[in-house]
C-alpha cells in the first residue's frame, strides 16, 4: 500500500529519553484509516502517551516517523485535535469562551457571531448549552472533560488524539460520555486514535485495538480488530456473542503476554518485527 | 441569645482595644500633666528660669489627646492651603509622595513586567540575568540616593527614581515566576491550537500569570510607600516624610503623630485597592 492511500502511518517508532538506558519503546508500526477508531492499551510507562504527543507533534521521536496524508508530522498543528487526560481548560475563560478561543484559531476571519455559532453548535453535541457561561471550576470533572471534546470537535480536525479522556472519571459517567462520544464520532465520520486502560471502553469505542508489550523496549504486540459488529451499544455490549472471546483475549495479553515480548526485544532478538493481527472469536493465530 | 458573628465581634474588639489604647495614652500625658503642676520644686524651678509659674502645661511634652485631636481638626479642615515652601497642607503634601509613587511604580512596571515575561518565557535569559538581579535586589533603595542626586542633579526626580529602583524588584521576579509557572498543559493546548505568540502572551499566559504579577505589584507598592517617607525625609522640599520631618523639627510631636496616621491610613487605603484588583484577575483552578 502506498503512503498516499493510508491516512496514518507510524514507521519504526521510537523513543528513549537518556543514551545510556534502553529506549521506552522501539520498532513501533502500525496504521490509521480514515475513518478509524483505534485505541492503543498497554500498562503504565510503556509510552503510549508518547505515542500520543509524537502524533500530536507536541514531543519528537528519537528515530522513525510518522506520516499523516503523505506528510511527516513535524510539530503541532490544527489537523489533529488533542483532548487531554486533564481537561486543559483555561480556568479563566467561560466554557463557550474555551471553544470561541479554539475556533478562532482554526478560522481567524470568521466574524464573532459565526465564531459563537459554530461554537454553540459543538458544544450543543456533548449537551452543554446550559453551562455556556460557566466557568471550569464550577462544572463536575465530566461536564469538564465533554468541553475538552466540544473544544477538540469545534476545530474539525482531521484525526482526533484523546489521552485517556475519562481515566479521572467515575463509571457512571464514564459511560454516558462514551455513549456522546460514539454518537460524534458516528456523525462526523471522525478518525480518532485513543488511549485506555479500560478493556471495555476498547471494545464499546474501537475497531482496531493495538496492545503494547510492557516498557521498557516496549512494541506494539498485537493488533486486534474488533469482532463485534459496528452499532454497538453500552447496554447490549456484553451480550454480543463475539464479547467474551474479545474481553478475554484482552486481559490475557494484559495480565500474562505482556511481559514476553519486553524480554526478547532486550535482547535484541526482535529486530524487524512486526505484530499479529489477530481477530478474537474468529480465528486464533499459533502463539 | 443570638450569637453575633465573627465579624461584627471582631469589630467590638478592634473598637474596645482602641478605646483601651486611647484611654492608657490619655491617663499617661495628663498624669504626666498634673506631676509637673503639683511639684513645689519644680516650679520653684521654672520660676528661677524665668519661665513665670510653672503651672501651665509643658510645651514640649507627649501631646495629650485633645492636643492631637485638635491638630487632626485643623489640618482636615483645610487640606490643601499653600502658605509657601514650609507650610503647606496635608493634601498638598500626600498629594507629592502620591505622585512621586505613582511615577515611580508607573516607570518600574512598564520594565518590570515586560522584562519579567522574557525572563519567565526564555531560560536562558532567566539564567543571564539572575545573578545581576540577585545582587541588586537586597540592596535599600536609599543607597543609591547619592548616585541618583549626583547624576540626576534633581532632587524629586532622584526621589522617583529610588521609588522606581524599589518597586521593580518583586514586580520582575513575580512576573517572571508566574510566567515560567503556567500549566504545561494549557501551553500545550495553545500548540495544538497553533495559537501566534501575541495571542498567547496575551490571551493565554498573562491571564494565567496575571495573579502573580499582581501580588508582585502589591508588594512593590507596599514597599514603595514605605521607602518614599525616609526619601523624603532625605531630599526634603515637599511631601509626606518632608512634612513629618519639619513638623519634628519643629518641634510639632501632634503634628508628627497625624502625619504618621495618615501614612498609616493612605498606606492601607494603596493596598486595599491593589487587593481589589488581585481579586479581580484571580481565577479558581
Amino acid at each position: 500500500m502506498s503512503i498516499e492511500n493510508t491516512f496514518l502511518k507510524v514507521q519504526g517508532l521510537s523513543k528513549s529519553y537518556k543514551t545510556d538506558a534502553p529506549p521506552v519503546f522501539e520498532g513501533i508500526n502500525f496504521e490509521i484509516e480514515r475513518g478509524e477508531f483505534v485505541c492503543i492499551i498497554g500498562h503504565s510507562g510503556c509510552g503510549k502517551t508518547t505515542i500520543l504527543n509524537v502524533l500530536a507533534g507536541l514531543e519528537e521521536a528519537s528515530s522513525g516517523n510518522a506520516i499523516m496524508l503523505g506528510k511527516h508530522i513535524e510539530g503541532p498543528s490544527l489537523e489533529r485535535g488533542v483532548v487531554f487526560q486533564g481537561h486543559a481548560l483555561m480556568p479563566w475563560m467561560s466554557v463557550l469562551q474555551n471553544v470561541c478561543f479554539a475556533v478562532k484559531s482554526k478560522y481567524p476571519n470568521w466574524s464573532k457571531p459565526q465564531i459563537i455559532e459554530h461554537a454553540k453548535k459543538y458544544l450543543a453535541l456533548v449537551g452543554l448549552v446550559n453551562a455556556e457561561n460557566k466557568k471550569p471550576s464550577e462544572l463536575s470533572g465530566g461536564m469538564k472533560q465533554r468541553v475538552g471534546i466540544a473544544r477538540a470537535f469545534a476545530i474539525e480536525p482531521k484525526m482526533l488524539l484523546l489521552d485517556e479522556p475519562f481515566g479521572a472519571l467515575d463509571a457512571l459517567t464514564r459511560g454516558v460520555i462514551q455513549d456522546e462520544l460514539l454518537k460524534i464520532c458516528k456523525q462526523t465520520h471522525q478518525t480518532v486514535f485513543m488511549i485506555t486502560h479500560d478493556v471495555d471502553e476498547a471494545i464499546l469505542l474501537s475497531d482496531k485495538i493495538l496492545l503494547m508489550s510492557n516498557g521498557p523496549n516496549a512494541r506494539i504486540a498485537e493488533i486486534v480488530i474488533n469482532t463485534l459488529p459496528k452499532g454497538r451499544k453500552r447496554a447490549s455490549l456484553h451480550h454480543d456473542s463475539m464479547y467474551y472471546p474479545m474481553r478475554n483475549h484482552l486481559v490475557d495479553f494484559l495480565v500474562n503476554r505482556s511481559k514476553d515480548l519486553q524480554m526478547k526485544g532486550a535482547k535484541g532478538e526482535l529486530d524487524g518485527y512486526s505484530p499479529v493481527i489477530v481477530l478474537p472469536g474468529i480465528d486464533t493465530p499459533e502463539m | 441569645m443570638k450569637k453575633l458573628s465573627v465579624k461584627v465581634r471582631g469589630a467590638i474588639l478592634s473598637i474596645g482595644i482602641l478605646f483601651t489604647c486611647l484611654f492608657v495614652w490619655h491617663l499617661a500625658t495628663t498624669q504626666k500633666a498634673a506631676s509637673v503642676e503639683n511639684s513645689a520644686a519644680a516650679n520653684e524651678y521654672s520660676s528661677l528660669m524665668g519661665q513665670g509659674d510653672g503651672g501651665s502645661t509643658p510645651k514640649s511634652g507627649f501631646p495629650t489627646l485633645t492636643q492631637v485631636g485638635e491638630t487632626i481638626y485643623t489640618q482636615l479642615s483645610h487640606p490643601f492651603y499653600d502658605n509657601g515652601p514650609n507650610d503647606k497642607g496635608i493634601g498638598i503634601q500626600l498629594g507629592y509622595s502620591l505622585l512621586r509613587v505613582g511615577l515611580g511604580f508607573f516607570l518600574a512596571m512598564l520594565i518590570a513586567i515586560p522584562f519579567g515575561f522574557l525572563i519567565g518565557m526564555s531560560p536562558l535569559a532567566y539564567q543571564a540575568f539572575n545573578p545581576f538581579i540577585q545582587i541588586l535586589k537586597p540592596i535599600s533603595p536609599l543607597a543609591w540616593m547619592p548616585i541618583a542626586l549626583y547624576t540626576i542633579k534633581d532632587s524629586s526626580a532622584s526621589g522617583i527614581f529610588v521609588i522606581f529602583i524599589c518597586s521593580i524588584w518583586p514586580m520582575l521576579l513575580n512576573t517572571a515566576f508566574g510566567v515560567a509557572n503556567v500549566r504545561k498543559e494549557l501551553l500545550n493546548v495553545t500548540k495544538t491550537l497553533e495559537v501566534s505568540p501575541l495571542r498567547k502572551a496575551f490571551l493565554v499566559i498573562l491571564p494565567a500569570a496575571a495573579p502573580t504579577i499582581l501580588t508582585g505589584m502589591r508588594i512593590s507598592m507596599g514597599i514603595a510607600w514605605l521607602v518614599i517617607v525616609a526619601a523624603e525625609m532625605l531630599v526634603g522640599g515637599t511631601g509626606i516624610g518632608y512634612f513629618l520631618w519639619n513638623e519634628w523639627n519643629n518641634l510639632s510631636l501632634s503634628s508628627v503623630i497625624f502625619a504618621i496616621l495618615m501614612i498609616g491610613i493612605v498606606g492601607m487605603l494603596l493596598d486595599m485597592a491593589f487587593a481589589k484588583l488581585q481579586k479581580a484577575v484571580s481565577y479558581v483552578d
